[in-house]
């Protein structure tokens, strides 16, 4: 497979570029707006008389500076992404043309209830979506990202806990989960108890009985797993936190691998965030705007964080007031209403792949994922026997004795024209390599993928470390001095380096 | 399906090399009963023009404020957004990147970040800037649970001039905490003076500048009064636009700005996604949450930027990190980061001072309609208006007529003694017919 050459490497078209404040002056401006005389402001005391310090530049200025810079990029447009939980996968243009419709991309979120009630039907649109998908009776839209998701999650359940007049200080967390989990149940005020993951990379259900009292007031845990595995005593373990008291907190980071074959409603989920910029494809764009709705259980709704849309007998509606319905409510996680742009580009893509779609979205990208295990065998062999969900998760036993790194064999990929895995996470895996290819990719693509990956691992099994550790030599930059950053922390441009 | 590339002939050699049959052998770890043997009750696949469709359908369903006299703000303004922007936006290699987890093939989205933070830092008066927050509303209260780990003190005094909206973001946020929120009453008249208030439990002052209803202030004394008793002020600003006519919040010795930037690049978009700016003093730096990106170098030498001090983030920190935030508003923080290279220093303010002329007049036509009556002494685009009917129902009665006139209060203050009062916006969006259809809108329902 290595015949296919998957770089150029050619760096003819690749321009260096300075900061906008190294090319910058006063006197240019890329917008032409009229000046206003300000001689009557009503502006008090605190009238602007010095400048800002901003640089200027013409409109063709900026549009090469930001073409160039892009240019130093990776993005799944240009090629598979394989970051594990990431769920790197096609955003399709339609959702952006749709987002930007007048009448949509321009409303202002304070309008009068009568004036967008397509808005609403929208958002309860896109609510009875996620919670069919899910098999869970309500869902809270606001959160505006997976971890506010979880914060949305937890809060609901200590609030569920404090009007049943228990005080429970603990939130059980498998270490193989992500970082937000354990940070979200400490802002909440919970103390966060770590659960082992058994030797089939599942939660330890011994050690998690163990923990269960009535200190306990749930339990956060990632299904699919960040083992890329499904959970299979999920059904247990909701039983168990049950009958203790608690409530089964699910992380839906990993749900592009069960959409529409498995609810998580059906395996006794109390809530569970969605990430739609995973599962339902809006773009992440360099790092946000996400989208984090959270779906709940009977149990669980009434503490729904506000607003939230409801439809009358008089359209469409907006509860934003704490009383009512609403009185147990957690209260409000963010400004207006939620992600409404994210909502727009999520629902188009569920509506463009309807139902039966959506079943093929998790059982294509299973199915990619297993067969690129399968094509690796002989190389690499993942951490835990068995079949995987939509990632797989390699440890870094393949390099044992190589002198290559995971993070060394994560940059050589860059020269190969791949953006890397997700590397050393989860935690409880040795030198982890967490690699999700998703459904978008063709057989070509996953081969090609597949080649690089052999390729590599046999170039570090014949002993040829050195060509790892300078890697990557034909990227924008080699690899930079993170300690330097951290150490001699330089955040900003300041004008005195102009000397 | 247009967006799966595998045929079934691939599912099938695919199934063969894995050595199964059928791709239901791949899920034999979910409970037998759990598996759904078809398709949910949903509608199945539809293609881009029927979608198109259904979602034209929706929008023609709202009143579009592009199409209307609008003056609507409180807390989300319509700006004009140069072409530019949306097109450097939606470039493949931004709009579909990931977080910056691997520096050097994402220089691209790391440089325009550091300019960011800079821009931000710049606008806001202070020394440093994170890679932005959510929204002004999360990024107010994460200000304050800051303020609480650099402090140490339990106690948050909130301005009733700032928006209800952040403020109830501040009580959830901290409603589990130890922490405690004294909100001021309703501050319509631009008048309280929180300085009595500060004690020596107090985290940090909060307060808006121009206030919900429009006030501006000099926030210098109670700076000072904060500082004497150890306190920190936390500086939210709702409309970014005013920091180009206005003294910035750093001038003013604020410790923290938290804002929202909507008003630079990103779209209204019915409330989100915006994006949420926070800044600080360089020495706050290692309380700050949510993602910073750093200047480094290469093996070779080469300027070079990364994400950086990650051992206060939840990635590493964990149940120990400044915040639980992973996903922030990276693309909304590049629209920002491109609107305001493209205004500049001139730019920048001759918007502001657009803003604020065009928002005098109006202000003084509003004055002068019977009925009506201007609260606002200073202000710098957003007004308050004392109406001699509920605004509520003036709203509604003036967008049947297609005019989305401004926010009753009485929206975000539901239960306060405040129907009658209206927060009217003016931008540079707003026409000079925009200005008479409002004037004689009001006139006539306020007859």
């Amino acid at each position: 497979m290595t015949g296919i050459p998957t770089h150029s490497g050619h760096r003819g078209l690749n321009m260096e570029e300075p900061l906008l404040f190294e090319q910058g002056s006063a006197d240019r401006c890329g917008v032409d707006l009229p000046d206003a005389d300000m001689s009557d402001h009503r502006l008090g005391a605190v009238a602007r008389a010095d400048a800002v310090g901003l640089p200027g530049l013409a409109e063709p200025e900026v549009i090469r500076h930001y073409v160039r810079l892009s240019r130093m990029n990776y993005a799944i447009d240009s090629g598979l992404y394989p970051l594990g939980s990431c769920t790197m996968k096609h955003n399709p243009r339609l959702n952006e043309r749709l987002a930007r419709l007048e009448g949509l991309g321009d409303l202002h979120p304070l309008q009068p209830e009568s004036t967008v009630q397509g808005a609403l039907e929208l958002i309860d649109n896109l609510a009875h979506w996620l919670k069919t998908l899910t098999g869970m009776p309500a869902v809270a839209m606001s959160p505006a990202a997976g971890a506010h998701g979880e914060l949305c999650g937890i809060m609901t359940i200590r609030a569920a806990h404090q009007a049943k007049g228990a005080a429970r200080g603990r939130v059980l967390v498998p270490e193989s989960a992500h970082g937000t989990n354990p940070a979200t149940a400490a802002m909440c005020g919970y103390k966060v108890d770590a659960v082992p993951n058994n030797n089939r990379g599942r939660i330890d259900l011994a050690a998690f009985e163990a923990k269960l009292d009535d200190d306990v007031a749930g339990i956060m845990l990632t299904n699919p797993s960040t083992c890329g595995l499904f959970e299979s005593d999920v059904r247990r373990v909701a039983d168990m936190i049950h009958a203790a008291g608690g409530y089964f907190y699910c992380d839906g980071a990993n749900f592009n691998a069960i959409v529409g074959k498995v609810r998580p409603g059906d395996l006794g989920v109390d809530c569970m965030h969605i990430n739609l910029h995973k599962t339902f494809s809006t773009p992440h764009g360099g790092g946000g705007p996400g989208s984090g709705p959270v779906v709940l259980s009977e149990a669980l709704a009434p503490f729904a964080p506000i607003p939230y849309v409801t439809h009358g007998a008089d359209g469409f509606a907006l509860v934003e007031a704490a009383a009512g319905d609403a009185a147990e409510t957690i209260g409000r996680l963010k400004g207006f209403h939620g992600q409404m742009g994210m909502f727009i580009r999520a629902l188009a893509y569920m509506m463009s792949h309807g139902s039966d779609g959506l079943r093929q979205v998790a059982e294509d990208s299973v199915l990619s994922a297993n067969y690129m295990v399968a094509c690796l065998s002989g190389v690499m062999a993942p951490a835990y026997e068995g079949p995987c969900m939509h990632e797989a998760l390699f440890d870094d036993d393949f390099l044992k004795g190589t002198d290559v790194s995971t993070l060394d064999f994560a940059k050589a990929m860059i020269d190969e024209g791949f953006h890397p895995m997700t590397i050393y996470f989860p935690l409880i895996v040795h030198g982890a390599m967490l690699v999700e290819p998703t459904e978008t990719e063709s057989r070509q693509s996953l081969d090609q993928f597949i080649g690089v990956m052999r390729h590599l691992a046999e170039k570090a099994q014949s002993g040829e470390a050195e060509a790892f550790h300078a890697a990557p030599v034909l990227a924008p930059r080699r690899r930079l001095d993170e300690t330097h950053a951290a150490r001699h922390p330089r955040l900003r441009w300041t004008p005195e380096e102009e000397a | 399906m247009r967006y799966l590339p595998l045929t079934d002939n691939d599912r099938t050699d695919m199934l063969a090399t894995i050595g199964v049959d059928s791709v239901d052998e791949l899920f034999v770890d979910v409970p037998a009963d759990a598996r759904l043997d078809g398709p949910v009750d949903l509608p199945g696949h539809a293609g881009e023009l029927a979608v198109e469709r259904a979602f034209r359908e929706m929008a023609a369903r709202n009143l579009a404020p592009s199409s209307a006299p609008s003056f609507l703000g409180a807390g989300a303004y319509r700006h004009h957004v140069p072409a530019t922007v949306d097109h450097l936006i939606q470039r493949s290699e931004f709009l579909t990147a990931y977080t910056p987890y691997q520096p050097e093939i994402s220089q691209g989205t790391l440089q325009t970040l550091f300019e960011f933070q800079t821009q931000v830092a710049l606008i806001t008066g202070m020394e440093v800037a994170n890679a932005s927050m959510y929204d002004g509303a999360t990024s107010t209260a994460e200000a304050v649970m800051m303020a609480h780990r650099l402090t140490r003190r339990g106690k948050s005094l909130v301005s009733g001039g700032l928006h209800p909206h952040y403020r109830a973001v501040i009580e959830t946020m901290t409603r589990f905490t130890d922490l405690t929120v004294a909100a001021a009453p309703a501050d319509r008249s631009g008048v309280e003076d929180l300085a009595p208030l500060i004690d020596a439990d107090t985290a940090c002052v909060v307060v808006q500048n121009p206030t919900l209803f429009g006030h501006v202030a000099d926030l210098r004394p109670l700076a000072a009064a904060c500082h004497d008793k150890g306190a920190l002020l936390v500086v939210a600003v709702t409309e970014v636009v005013s920091l180009g006519a206005m003294l910035s919040p750093g001038d003013m010795g604020a410790d923290i700005v938290a804002a929202e930037g909507q008003s630079l690049g990103v779209a209204l978009s019915f409330g989100g996604p915006h994006v949420g700016l926070m800044a600080t003093r360089k020495k706050f730096v290692r309380q700050l949450p949510g993602r910073l990106c750093g200047e480094t170098v290469d093996v070779d030498g080469r300027r070079g930027y990364v994400l950086t001090m990650s051992a206060r983030e939840q990635h590493i920190r964990r149940e120990k990190a400044t915040s639980n935030i992973c996903t922030n508003s990276g693309l909304c923080a590049l629209a920002f980061t491109i609107h305001l290279s493209l205004l500049g220093e001139a730019g920048f303010r001759r918007l502001a001072r657009l803003n604020h002329t065009r928002a005098i007049a109006v202000a003084d036509r509003l004055a002068a309609v019977a009925g009506i009556d201007v609260i606002n002494d200073t202000f710098f685009n957003e007004v308050t208006v004392a109406l001699s009917k509920p605004a509520a129902a003036v709203t509604e009665h003036l967008a049947e007529q297609g005019i989305l006139c401004g926010v009753p209060v009485s929206r975000l203050l539901p239960g306060e003694d405040c129907q009658n009062l209206l927060l009217v916006a003016v931008t540079e969006m707003v026409t000079d017919q925009d200005i008479d259809r409002l004037i004689d809108g009001l006139t006539e329902a306020l007859r």
